[in-house]
């Protein structure tokens, strides 16, 4: 028999519109000591799901149908005391944001207590030495000092092995992972999956593993379950999925993932699929970074963020700047658009010094037009009282020069260009997709026909069947507007599709640069190496021969 | 905890250039009044001269520096001279007064503190229910109703129709006698000295005015407690508790609550301050002889020395219920003395 089973779920939400179904008879199962993975885009339920297993279900939400059986108990019949005896001591839980999910006030070790305690697995004299103990089990270094750590003092990956200290301090039988690495550097996630992983093996645990990472799911699941819009469309071990998938929607699940030995086009569903166009690079430099230097002043002395690196884009090129959070992306993309000052060092665009004008007077330099920036939450870098329309405007009133009607007429041009149909000019930023966002804020960057483009992660927060498309609209607008780019990101699959020259930072220095191919196949520094071993490798797509086309 | 002893010792080097300032400016608006003292303390049969004689006995002939440059240096030794009204000492007046009216207040929000945040924690975490509904009507009626309106009512039903509260008439009734000074708060003189029927009738004279006053600092209360409940038990880590299987006690009270109680802590230090210089019409109602009608009866007549020194008290207070809050905050916050670094 299985250890949790469920049969033909259903839940629904009371909204203001009236009921909505998240899930719609979803039936799954999970063995002993099984990983199951749920895939699934968001709005897909596979986080509903989940909650409805706990019982943790928003208080609008509710369980209208199905059984949810674990071990022999009917968890949707049980009453709410003897849920909370489970909760925790038989199915845990493990969520994404790792910080937000550990109370800001408390001290972590307290937080372990709590738990051991309301499951009687410590006395008030051994708490402490058991919550030790659960922090030393995922490996804490110095679990003694940290036990008597708050949250904000731990950086994101050490929060996350936190929560998992305190997911499986009473030893449960079932792991439910929500999205447990949405958010954490690509080094700091393989390290966290394969302590779960271990972990399980360990103590022959069940777990569900609910991601939107079809790679990460196939590399740690034995089974997968593919979601989409509350039903479960298809199911399969990973090597069966990856290599021959049954479900169109599955089939585009995995085009979409990037992965090593498939070009940027074969994101797309087959029938979408153009020539990839010519790019041509020149060998002039449109940009020149020389010895570029910033150094903020930090609490407890200065923080050297940049440490003079150099670089050139050449006209016509696409080059990526890789790292993980804190080794300096950021800063520089935010110095080279011209939003803050380097300490020291040259910015040579076309062959003149940016560096020369300070920040706060770019934004009237006739220059200001020719660097422009995508920014990495489609939603936040809008004014939300604002169309659009409003929004792709707005360059060109202040810097274009165009009357009125040659406003209109050209945010129209631009809506077309990224692929965004014109009807959707007038809505508000809440009112739009994330994809169509995106081509909002893409449309507004390349309004005023920039030479150079700098993107911030533009498809971070994307679906990947959506990072497909916005993915192939970039090369598709290098192509046609000879536009040269800085693509900024954390993950070197995509980076490899965009790009043609790599460049891999860290801690505020290079650490390695080269040719895209070069990088990606033969990386000679260390560090690179680890990132690539780092980043999930599906298993090998068997094209069919009809997709030949390419 | 060194950490913590220098943000307090910051904080405090942060409320001097706010005390000289306040020396300064209490200086300067009280110049800036219309009205002269000279003319109200010489009475109004006095000529032209005797006026000018009594400015030139007050000082107030010499330049405006002279005048400030004597007044520092009197605050500087602890005089704060006398004034003109009561003929006392303002220090021996303010000594008189300030605990009257921190008694008052002090009990006012311990009243409306053990009403409004119960209430506000029942309302969140019943949204829609009956709780919630008495707490909305209770948040608006508190709004609405001025201290004034509810403090006559109250003594309207309660001392003229119900006959049970004393006569509205200050601290205690006048066939009590005044506890001695300790404290100069009635409730723990009495207490102190043990006399628990003056302590009886001070506490019977305290209830009315407390009420007004606590219906009053109850809606911003209640209101900041439902509103800091709602967004700590939709947060992430509440899930996470709920998910480890944690009694709703425990989710609710150490991880909940005390999430929630910074903003509420915050609220309560504005409430306090604005109440205590700010209940003068509640004062006035039950004749109650508290700082805030001295300033105003001061202030009326141009006293000086009495306005200088209440407003001077007034920001010694204030800065004195920051430093209170802002250690409150360090011991509930980790993350405060942190970043203050």
């Amino acid at each position: 028999m299985s250890l949790l089973s469920i049969q033909g779920l259903k839940v629904a939400f009371q909204t203001r519109r009236g009921s909505v179904d998240a899930v719609r008879g979803v039936s799954l199962e999970i063995d002993k000591g099984e990983i199951l993975g749920i895939v699934g885009e968001s709005g897909s339920g596979k986080s509903v799901t989940s909650y409805a297993l706990m019982r943790l279900l928003d208080r609008n939400g509710s369980i209208t149908g199905g059984a949810l059986s674990y071990g022999g108990i009917d968890l949707n019949s049980v009453r709410e005391s003897t849920m909370r005896d489970l909760r925790g001591r038989e199915i845990s839980m493990i969520f994404q944001n790792p910080r937000a999910a550990l109370n800001p006030i408390r001290k972590v070790g307290h937080q372990i207590e709590d738990v051991l305690r309301r499951h009687s697995r410590a006395t008030r004299s051994n708490a402490k030495a058991e919550a030790i103990k659960a922090l030393e089990a995922v490996k804490i270094r110095d679990a003694e000092a940290r036990y008597n750590a708050y949250p904000f003092e731990l950086s994101g990956g050490m929060c996350q092995r936190v929560v998992i200290a305190l997911a499986l301090a009473c030893d449960p039988k079932l792991l439910i992972a929500d999205e447990p690495t949405t958010g954490l550097d690509i080094t700091t996630q393989k390290a966290v999956m394969d302590l779960i992983a271990e972990l399980i093996a360990e103590r022959s645990m069940s777990a569900m593993v609910i991601t939107h990472d079809l790679g990460l799911a196939a590399q740690y699941c034995d089974r997968i379950v593919v979601m989409k819009d509350g039903e479960v469309v298809e199911e399969g071990s990973a090597e069966r999925l990856f290599t021959a998938p049954q479900h169109a929607y599955t089939r585009k699940l995995v085009d979409a993932t990037p992965r090593a030995g498939a070009g940027i086009r074969a994101l797309l569903p087959a029938e979408q699929r153009t020539p990839e166009p010519v790019l041509p690079v020149s060998d002039t430099p449109l940009l020149e970074v020389r010895d570029l230097v910033k150094t903020y002043q930090g609490k407890s002395g200065p923080v050297h963020a940049v440490k003079g690196i150099s670089f050139s884009v050449m006209k016509g090129q696409s080059v990526g700047l890789v790292g993980e959070s804190g080794c300096g992306k950021s800063t520089t993309s935010s110095i080279l658009v011209r939003l803050a000052d380097p300490t020291s060092g040259e910015i040579l665009f076309d062959g003149e010094d940016l560096a020369n004008t300070p920040a706060k007077n770019f934004a009237r330099d006739p220059r200001r037009a020719k660097i422009q920036m995508v920014f990495q939450d489609a939603t936040d870098s809008f004014n939300p009282r604002h169309t659009a329309r409003h929004s792709i405007e707005e360059p060109l009133a202040r810097l274009g020069g165009l009357s009125r009607r040659e406003r209109k007429e050209r945010v129209g041009e631009l809506a077309d260009l990224v692929g965004l149909p014109r009807t959707l000019l007038d809505r508000f930023p809440h009112q739009l997709s994330g994809g169509q966002k995106a081509r909002v804020g893409i449309a507004r960057a390349i309004a005023l026909e920039p030479e150079f483009l700098i993107l911030d992660e533009p498809t971070a927060a994307l679906d990947v069947s959506i990072q497909a498309i916005v993915l192939n609209l970039l090369v598709d607008l290098r192509a046609k507007l000879g536009i040269s780019y800085l693509f900024v990101s954390h993950d070197l699959h995509v980076v490899r599709l965009l790009c043609d020259y790599v460049i891999v930072m860290r801690d505020g220095e290079i650490v390695e640069e080269g040719p895209a191919a070069k990088v990606m196949q033969t990386p000679s520094h260390a560090y690179t190496q680890e990132l690539l071993a780092a980043a999930p490798v599906p298993p090998a797509l068997q094209e069919p021969a009809s997709s030949a086309a390419e | 905890m060194a950490g913590r002893l220098s943000t307090i010792g910051v904080r405090i080097t942060h409320a001097i250039p706010v005390i000289l300032g306040v020396v300064v400016v209490s200086f300067l608006l009280t110049r800036a009044l219309p009205g002269d003292p000279a003319v109200y303390f010489a009475g109004a049969a006095a000529d032209e001269e005797s006026i000018a004689e009594i400015r030139t006995a007050l000082g107030l002939d010499k330049p405006l520096y002279e005048q400030f440059i004597i007044y520092a240096g009197d605050v500087a030794t602890g005089d704060l001279g006398n004034s003109l009204s009561t003929g006392q000492p303002v220090l021996e007046d303010l000594a008189n007064r300030l605990p009257a009216s921190l008694e008052l207040t002090l009990t006012a929000l311990l009243l409306s503190c053990s009403i409004a945040i119960p209430l506000g924690v029942l309302a969140a975490t019943r949204p829609g229910s009956a709780v919630d509904h008495l707490c909305r009507v209770l948040v608006t009626a508190g709004v609405s109703l001025p201290t004034f309106f509810t403090g006559v009512v109250l003594i309207y039903v309660f001392y003229y129709l119900l006959g049970i509260a004393p006569s509205p008439l200050g601290r205690l009734d006048f066939i009590y006698i005044e506890p001695d000074h300790v404290t100069g708060f009635y409730l723990i003189d009495a207490a102190i000295a043990g006399d628990w029927e003056t302590w009886l009738g001070a506490l019977k004279q305290l209830v009315l005015p407390a009420a007004t006053l606590a219906l009053f600092t109850l809606a911003p209360l209640a209101r900041m407690t439902r509103a800091a409940m709602l967004s700590a038990l939709s947060s992430d880590y509440i899930r996470t508790a709920r998910a480890a299987g944690l009694t709703e006690d425990k989710v609710l009270f150490t991880y909940a609550f005390r999430n929630a109680l910074l903003p509420v802590i915050t609220t309560l230090g504005m409430v306090f301050s604005f109440t205590l210089g700010a209940n003068v019409l509640v004062e006035k109602v039950f004749a109650w002889p508290g700082i805030g009608s001295y300033a105003v009866e001061a202030l009326v007549v141009s006293d000086y020395a009495a306005v200088q020194g209440f407003v001077l008290a007034m920001a010694l207070l204030f800065v004195a219920l920051n430093l209170v809050i802002d250690l409150t905050y360090t011991l509930i916050d980790p993350r405060i003395g942190f970043e203050t670094k």
